[in-house]
């Protein structure tokens, strides 16, 4: 345990800035406020936007989770989750259940989430319409003038070309009928968990030095025609693991000869499923 | 078409004047413009005729004057005073503007019905089918035929770019046009369609519409009157007919006069 | 039988072991010390304080070591470094002109005041590998190397050449600080656009020194071109003061290396008003010289907006040089895509694989090709 850093490494006077900056992006759900991202001992792009909004709102009564792409652990988890133990001495766990903090990357966890928990998301690239115009000052302008007839035209395009629209993660959504949002690289699959969810889903971008929030109970829709809605991912099968049906499966090759298994992304959902560790039909 | 007396204009110019720096880009420019009139501004290039377009599209800031226009729920208000959010609805709205170059008045990168639907689509329109349709009906009004809806506009010719944003600008049905030398560049066989065109949308839709042109046939087959513009200054205005047969200022009689005649 | 992926916490042991077994190398080569790496490898530890915005070059050396010499990594280090040192105070800005000169040269007249002084550079050196620098006991100073004369070392600061411009009108002049007037700081505050000077010279001054050689370069070479002279560039020791609000005067804390460099650009006139030089701003830790001569390159480019010039060139265009600038975040972001990405993926793979069953179908509408 060190003794040089502060409680989650972070001073006092930057966790007060980033609070104050999760607290405006509460007030305003789904807007982009920008805050003064540290430099953290993880690289950029590896979630020093999760890993400072995390450190500003953990205290020592917390129990932390992290997962990547769902996996409680992936190299990176394993990393963030070492960081924050030695950091804070926190109690970490595996189990969406016991947790009351989660920072997540690329994915929502199965197990539902309920009131009092919060989510916090790592997100790359905070700006939806970043890829259809690349200058910052015009695309702050478009939020605060609500013009998102560009981001429409994107979806049109989608359909024109390829009959449905080809966005599968970062599918872009609408936060309380008033802000265009990126959800961070979730899979399409996990939008729907963001509506009206009883937990407080916080986003933190260190790069790109944005926070953003949707409070518990945000209306939250995913962008669509309403002659093509907006649907999910689905699989023909189940997991081969714990034989769960409607959860988002990992595709892993097995062999070279092609074989495939498909197994549940969220590791914990999966092996509590699985009394005792039994392996599932699929072994 | 002559204006009814009592009815107000739709736009209202005042005193509008720009410099840039210590070049005069126009000044003192002043003029009513009444539902379905089209007012032509003529002149040479440096004339000031495109300043004075840009100060009333709000793409170059004016340093004065009033410009009042008349919206559709009866309100009256100074386009030069609006907030930037305000200015911006109304481009997308009422008012229309036609770039001499398609490419700064088209997004090249997506379909010819993307284009067409995005000012549909930015006002709320969520049903995918019926905004492809609009964007149908269109096209063929503007004589783009169906099957080119999916193509870029890339792949079209400078007249049927010229089209393509005469439709993205007209499907919200403005009130008002603005164009610049929507002609320009074009050859002159395509130019005559597109004035065809444009003469027959203008009637069907009682579109208001301020052309700028250099081209002083445009101006007599599109405009009812004409303002002309020399040196940042209007030197003479009245109906196109009597400026262009009748010329009174004698800049005005030499640019009459300089036009070659076939 | 299929057993899920576990040992992740073991194979991150694993690979730090390996790393530091890596880094130690051969166990029969001596260790460099920090002492070593300060002196003899001065110039990397230059740029890693400079772009690591941290002075102490004890710690740069350590960072230089402990990244095994990848100068970027090494950046990397100090930034994380200076996040948890605390804020006392900010310095009153050095006093360039006060600098006690080891090196001093000004491509814009053959002679100034204090004269061209050439200091320890690399300039006139043939690029001859010295293949004598490869015995051990080779980097000895040689002997009889000639005082450098009155400008070396001599109690007399030197005019700056710019200042000299600046009395006679020639040159546009740097606008006064206003006293006590707030200085922007990106690391406590996020880039915003349009961005002013200040802070574009923070970000310039942080930025990687290869993203601004090839941008000062490409404005050499007609992406922006603004006439560059090198006005003057000098490299010595400058005294850092700080005024505490307890004493209520100024006290000389450190003294420190800088190099600054001054460009002499286009100049600039009207009917209206006299025709002046423009200026050219870089200042960097050390002897880091090409770092600052691009800096202020970049600098003058990205400040056309304020001189009422047309960007035309993505040299000129402010957001795109400051966005990229930062080699900690470009590293940070272009080394993420080593982190899994199998989720977002498998996604692609199902829409992937129903657009091809609906192509073979023939149910997909039939247009052209996606760019």
């Amino acid at each position: 345990m060190t003794t040089r850093y502060n409680f989650a490494y972070l001073d006092e006077q930057t966790k007060r800035m980033i609070r104050r900056a999760v607290l405006k992006a509460v007030a305003v759900p789904g807007y982009q406020v920008p805050f003064g991202s540290r430099e953290m001992p993880l690289s950029y792009g590896w979630g020093t936007g999760g890993v400072q909004v995390t450190a500003s709102v953990i205290g020592p009564d917390d129990v932390l989770k992290v997962i990547d792409q769902g996996a409680d652990d992936t190299t990176n988890a394993v990393s963030i989750r070492r960081f924050f133990a030695r950091t804070t001495g926190v109690a970490t766990t595996t189990s969406t259940e016991a947790a009351t903090l989660i920072q997540t990357r690329h994915r929502i966890p199965e197990t539902p989430l309920r009131e009092g928990q919060i989510l916090v998301l790592q997100v790359p690239i905070p700006e939806p319409l970043r890829w259809l115009e690349p200058r910052e000052a015009e695309t702050r302008k478009m939020h605060a003038l609500e013009e998102y007839g560009v981001m429409y035209v994107r979806l049109y395009e989608d359909i024109t070309r390829h009959g449905k629209v080809a966005q599968t993660y970062e599918y872009p959504v609408m936060v309380d009928g008033r802000y265009l949002m990126r959800p961070s690289p979730i899979p399409k699959f996990d939008n729907p968990k963001l509506d009206r969810s009883p937990a407080l889903l916080l986003f933190g971008a260190g790069r790109e030095k944005r926070i953003y929030a949707i409070p518990p109970w945000t209306r939250v829709k995913s962008l669509d025609f309403d002659d093509h809605p907006f649907e999910v991912e689905h699989w023909d099968r189940a997991c081969d693991l714990c034989g769960a049906q409607g959860a988002f499966l990992d595709e892993l090759i097995v062999d070279d000869k092609g074989g495939r298994l498909f197994i549940c992304s969220d590791t914990d959902y999966c092996a509590r499923r699985r009394p005792a560790g039994e392996p599932g039909p699929g072994a | 078409m002559s204006a009814m007396v009592d009815e107000p204009p739709l736009l209202s110019v005042r005193g509008l004047g720009k410099r840039y720096g210590a070049q005069l880009g126009c000044r003192d420019i002043g003029f009513d413009l009444w539902p379905g009139e089209v007012l032509g501004v003529v002149g040479e290039s440096g004339s000031g005729k495109t300043t004075v377009l840009d100060c009333l599209s709000g793409r170059v800031a004016a340093d004065g004057g009033r410009v009042a226009y008349a919206k559709a729920d009866g309100t009256v208000v100074d386009v030069l005073r609006l907030d930037e959010a305000a200015r911006r609805r109304l481009l997308r709205t009422e008012w229309g503007v036609v770039h001499q170059h398609a490419r700064d008045g088209l997004r090249m990168g997506v379909s010819a019905g993307a284009n067409v639907g995005e000012r549909l689509m930015a006002l709320g329109a969520r049903h995918y089918g019926r905004v492809r349709g609009r964007a149908l009906d269109w096209l063929a009004r503007v004589e783009i035929g169906e099957d080119r809806i999916d193509d870029l506009p890339e792949t079209f010719s400078g007249g049927m770019q010229q089209r393509l944003q005469i439709a993205r600008n007209l499907v919200t049905e403005p009130r008002l046009v603005l164009m610049d030398e929507p002609t320009g560049g074009l050859d002159v066989s395509v130019q005559a369609r597109l004035l065809d065109l444009l003469r027959g949308l203008v009637e069907d839709l009682g579109l208001s519409a301020v052309i700028v042109t250099h081209d002083l046939a445009v101006a007599r087959l599109l405009a009812h009157r004409l303002l002309v513009m020399r040196g940042g200054e209007v030197v003479e205005s009245g109906l196109t007919d009597q400026v262009l047969d009748d010329p009174q200022h004698p800049y005005a009689q030499l640019l009459v006069s300089s036009v070659l005649q076939p | 039988m299929y057993v899920a992926v576990k040992g992740g916490e073991r194979a991150i042991d694993n690979a730090h072991r390996l790393l530091a077994e890596e880094r130690r190398g051969d166990p029969g080569v001596p260790e460099l010390s920090l002492a070593q790496i300060e002196q003899q490898l001065a110039l990397a530890v230059d740029r890693v304080m400079t772009e690591g915005s941290l002075h102490d070059r004890e710690l740069a050396a350590l960072a230089v070591k402990q990244a095994r010499g990848d100068l970027i990594e090494a950046i990397f280090l100090l930034r994380a470094y200076r996040t948890t040192l605390p804020r006392l105070g900010v310095s009153l800005p050095l006093d360039t002109a006060a600098m006690v000169v080891h090196r001093r040269v000004s491509a814009i007249f053959k002679d100034v005041p204090g004269g061209q002084i050439l200091g320890p550079t690399f300039d006139y050196t043939h690029r001859l590998l010295d293949f004598e620098l490869a015995a051990p006991g080779s980097l000895l100073a040689p002997a009889g190397v000639e005082s450098g004369g009155e400008g070396d070392r001599g109690p007399a600061p030197l005019p700056r050449v710019m200042d000299l411009l600046d009395r006679e009108g020639l040159i546009e002049s740097e606008p006064p600080s206003e006293p006590g007037g707030q200085v922007g700081d990106l690391t406590r505050e996020p880039l915003t656009f349009p961005a002013r000077r200040d802070v574009r010279l923070q970000n310039l001054a942080r930025g990687d020194e290869g993203f601004l050689l090839a941008m000062g370069y490409a404005t050499q070479r007609g992406y922006g071109r603004n006439h560059p002279f090198a006005g003057e560039i000098r490299h010595g020791e400058v005294a850092v003061s700080l005024a505490p609000e307890e004493l209520g005067f100024a006290v000389e804390i450190a003294t420190i290396s800088v190099t600054e460099c001054q460009m002499v650009n286009q100049f600039k006139g009207s009917s209206t008003t006299p025709a002046q030089f423009t200026r050219g701003y870089g200042l960097v830790f050390g002897a880091a010289e090409r770092k600052a001569m691009a800096m202020a390159l970049v600098d003058r480019a990205l400040r056309v907006r304020e001189l009422g010039e047309e960007p035309a060139s993505p040299t000129q265009d402010e957001e795109f040089v400051l966005s990229h600038s930062d080699s900690v975040e470009a590293s940070g972001f272009v080394q993420h895509l080593k982190l899994p990405h199998y989720v977002d993926f498998q996604s692609e793979l199902v829409l992937v694989r129903d657009l091809r069953a609906a192509h073979g179908t023939g149910a997909a509408s039939a247009a052209p090709d996606g760019r």
